[in-house]
């Protein structure tokens, strides 16, 4: 006979009451959740009821990063209409809720947290982090042919959550995370889970063993060796040779968080603001200095970059992969740079 | 956190122009005072200089920490940034972050020989340490200088290298890769100045600071020499636009993941001798 489940932070909500929820939520604070937006594109956006959400969707065009990172964000107000400057931080930070991310994207954001959060911390990064509640959605099966998350081992939930929410049919079992998941859950006094609900969460998960497998066929462990024999690669030559340099592959990583500083004057001429806005590796003069040289000239020396930077620097820095799987830059490359070829041929070098 | 975020790292620190001087045509000289005291750096270290509504630029200080009250800049017009550096002047305020980077390892090189050999507007982050030197003089062992530029007029620091010059306890000699009419000095690059100086490698760090270009024909001669890898140093250019080991901008192709911000720009030779470029 099988002992009683013990496993106690698990609740319910109904399908039917999803909508419920996202209205409960939306009087606390701002709710994103994906939303179609048609030729099977999906992105981030404010939702006020349940019938405004993609439950089922392939990764949103940009990830949730932009609402850690903004793609523009003002760093500060200046005034230079006296003789010495004056400015004043910028201190916005709206409370959001994100409804219905995927574990990939999690993983994405537990990857920009701890580079923001490595001294010198980046305050403006952690205010924005802890103003954000999460609620993660599982993948019960891929969602389409370019993820790579079961490589990196994303298909499963590896926290990064307040609440998660798993799809059992007709309702969700969801997950508790934080403190702040369990309050939202007291309050809106969800049933517990039953030992039927955990069973039924243990099928999922079981077929998800079988259904989603190591796309490249190497262990994630691996890679960092792979890539540190194959810095001349004949790889990245090919990856070049096609790259357009366009930083599409960045700006939908959910890991990139490479920026800029420029500074906006207004039209009065006297004051303006210092803002953030997000860079690409991939672009020309990203590593170019004032006297001419260029440090990084050739796009094969860009690409190559742009994959170190997921799968060896990452690693020996913060001790993880940062390409989460989420298979964007593949599905966005118009020169048709896939990620999943490219390491499957850095890795048969190796062979 | 807003606090936090008030004083981060991104504060903006103002600092007035005290002085200014053009020194070579494209080369300008600036004297600035922080609002709220001393900038408080370490030789080999740099600011990132805001011109508000302009932008920000990585500019070396060529003070040494031992002048106290302000600190000094030679800012080449090279980008648009530095370009419109060039039309301040004494009065004008400029938004200042930092001191960021690690300094050149002064207490490491304490009690030891010391071989500079700058090219170009790389004397002006090797400035601040010479100075350094020069202000506790009896620190070091022998000192040797070797400058080297592109024409007599593009010399930087006339006043102090003649100085220099006079001094009984330092060693200079200077190149130009271009004579002109009134030169008496050597002519050729700085590499030939190498040979003619006596090194004990045991005891000498050799601090090379210059164009990317310099520094595989000079390393080539201290190595030569005999001079350990880890006593040679060097300051690497990269476009540092945070400062923080964040933006990207400053990362070597390096198998340990150098950013030149925050593990630079000073490095020895020891440690980035497989960088793709230098």
């Amino acid at each position: 006979m099988k002992t009683e489940d013990t496993r106690v932070n698990y609740h319910i909500l109904k399908k039917d009451e999803l909508d419920g929820f996202i209205k409960n939520l939306a009087k606390k604070m701002k709710v994103c959740a994906p939303v179609a937006k048609g030729h099977n594109n999906f992105a981030f956006e404010e939702v006020t009821s349940a019938a405004d959400i993609a439950l089922k969707y392939i990764p949103t065009i940009l990830p949730p990063k932009k609402y850690f990172m903004p793609p523009r964000e003002k760093m500060l107000d200046f005034d230079i209409s006296g003789g010495k400057p004056k400015d004043a931080a910028n201190l916005d930070a709206e409370k959001v809720a994100l409804f219905g991310v995927h574990t990939c994207d999690l993983a994405g954001i537990q990857c920009l947290n701890m580079v923001f959060s490595e001294r010198p911390r980046d305050y403006n990064y952690l205010r924005r982090k802890e103003n954000i509640f999460i609620i993660g959605l599982e993948c019960n099966d891929y969602c389409d042919q370019h993820a790579s998350c079961a490589l990196v081992g994303n298909h499963y939930p590896n926290g990064g959550y307040d609440l998660f929410f798993t799809d059992l049919g007709d309702r969700f079992i969801v997950h508790v995370g934080t403190q702040k998941g369990e309050e939202l859950v007291e309050s809106l006094a969800m049933a517990k889970a039953s030992s039927a609900d955990l069973s039924a969460l243990d099928k999922v998960r079981e077929h998800k063993k079988t259904a989603f497998k190591n796309e490249i066929g190497v262990e994630v462990k691996a890679l960092p060796a792979i890539f540190a024999k194959g810095v001349e690669s004949a790889v990245w030559k090919d990856v070049g040779s096609r790259c357009v340099s366009c930083g599409n592959c960045t700006n939908v990583c959910p890991t990139c968080y490479c920026f800029d500083m420029s500074d906006t004057i207004n039209l009065d001429m006297k004051t303006g603001s210092r803002n953030r806005t997000w860079d690409s590796c991939q672009f020309e003069t990203f590593a170019a200095v004032a006297g001419g040289e260029n440090f990084r000239e050739e796009r094969s020396a860009r690409q190559r970059h742009r994959y170190f930077r997921k799968f060896k620097y990452s690693v020996d820095k913060f001790y993880r992969s940062f390409c989460t799987g989420c298979g964007r830059c593949t599905r966005t490359c118009m020169a048709k740079i896939n990620l999943k070829e490219t390491l499957t041929a850095l890795a048969a070098e190796n062979k | 956190m807003t606090e936090e975020i008030k004083n981060s790292n991104w504060r903006l620190r103002k600092g007035q122009i005290i002085a200014a001087k053009q020194m070579t045509a494209t080369e300008k000289w600036f004297d600035i005072m922080l609002e709220d005291g001393d900038l408080d750096h370490e030789p080999g270290q740099f600011v990132q200089v805001e011109l508000y509504g302009i932008g920000e630029a990585p500019i070396s200080v060529c003070s040494s920490p031992t002048k106290r009250g302000s600190f000094e800049l030679t800012v080449r017009a090279a980008g648009r940034l530095t370009k419109h550096m060039h039309s301040l002047g004494t009065g004008d305020w400029v938004g200042i972050r930092g001191p960021f980077g690690k300094p050149f390892p002064v207490k490491l090189m304490t009690g030891n020989d010391l071989l500079f050999v700058a090219g170009g507007l790389g004397i002006a982050p090797l400035r601040s340490l010479i100075n350094y030197v020069m202000d506790n003089r009896r620190e070091f062992g022998k000192v040797d200088i070797l400058l080297g530029c592109k024409t007599p007029t593009d010399m930087l620091f006339g006043d102090e290298i003649a100085q220099w010059q006079k001094r009984l306890d330092v060693n200079f000699s200077c190149t130009v890769d271009r004579t002109a009419p009134d030169w008496k000095g050597n002519v050729g690059l700085i590499t030939s100045l190498i040979p003619g100086v006596t090194i004990n490698p045991e005891k000498t760090f050799g601090v090379v600071v210059g164009p990317p270009i310099m520094y595989k024909f000079v390393i080539a001669e201290l190595l030569k020499k005999n001079l350990p890898e880890r006593q040679i140093i060097l300051s690497l250019e990269r476009h540092m636009k945070c400062g923080m080991g964040k933006c990207g901008h400053c990362q070597i192709d390096h198998p340990k993941n150098y950013y030149c911000c925050k593990d630079g720009p000073t490095f020895t030779y020891e440690e980035v001798k497989e960088s793709k470029k230098l």
